[in-house]
């Protein structure tokens, strides 16, 4: 995990999934949500997977797929700060 | 397309974990390299360090640099490629091939192996050549499909 975002401790919503997986769980249960491309940065990780990805805002803290070579994607939540903010210009 | 407009070929490796990565990553990199492409490989740790051991004198390997790295300078248009191989044996190599697709102007390849190579297959929903073999321990079907393919991968234009 990237060295930003690990000491971030992010809860894990999902667990060991596919990208496909995370983003439909997202689209599902996250009112507020965005798409971003691959490669959308957040903190220190990469946005990986096929497009349509999506991350979502509930609160003060962002829900994102962040995939592991190894170990397939999670759905990661950690405090969003200016990245929010950031998300919501893109509109 | 990158430095001295040689020809340039970015590997790009996930978890090394089923045996023929290694083996057919450094065969495409001689193959390569003897066709005149300069390749640059891009992987997690255990997957550079498994190339790095098996080539210490660096007869097939050149550039070998980190996974996440590469994948900013590639979307920080610091640097692109003319080829792009990514290797594929679960779903987050096919979401990473996925995210080459779209960043990278390269001309994508997805060599897909391990047990569930065809069903892999069957997932990629993106423009590229599809290389696919049942391989896990064995080479050479995953070496037979890419000699195939590597012939005119090196002399095509993108």
């Amino acid at each position: 995990m990237g060295g930003c975002l690990e000491a971030m401790k992010p809860e894990v919503v999902l667990s060991q999934t596919s990208f496909r997986e995370a983003r439909e769980y997202i689209k599902k249960n996250v009112r507020e949500y965005y798409e971003v491309e691959p490669g959308y940065k957040i903190f220190d990780v990469h946005i990986i997977g096929v497009a349509p990805l999506y991350v979502g805002v509930e609160g003060e803290h962002l829900i994102f797929p962040y995939t592991k070579p190894c170990h397939g994607t999670f759905v990661v939540k950690v405090p969003g700060g200016d990245e929010i903010a950031r998300l919501r210009k893109r509109k | 397309m990158t430095e001295n407009d040689e020809k340039t070929a970015l590997i790009l490796l996930g978890c090394p974990q089923v045996p023929v990565q290694t083996s057919v990553a450094l065969y495409l990199a001689y193959g390569l390299k003897q066709r005149g492409v300069r390749p640059v490989v891009a992987g997690t740790a255990a997957a550079r360090k498994l190339m790095e051991v098996a080539d210490p004198g660096r007869y097939y390997l050149d550039e070998v640099t980190d996974l996440d790295d590469m994948i900013d300078e590639i979307t920080g248009g610091e640097r692109d490629f003319d080829l792009c191989f990514v290797f594929i044996h679960n779903d987050s190599g096919v979401a990473y091939a996925g995210t080459m697709a779209y960043i990278s102007k390269a001309r994508l390849y997805a060599l897909i192996f391990g047990e569930h190579a065809e069903e892999l297959a069957g997932e990629i929903e993106f423009p590229c050549e599809i290389v696919a073999a049942k391989a896990v321990h064995n080479p050479m079907p995953l070496k037979r499909r890419l000699n195939e393919v590597m012939q005119w991968a090196a002399v095509s234009k993108r």
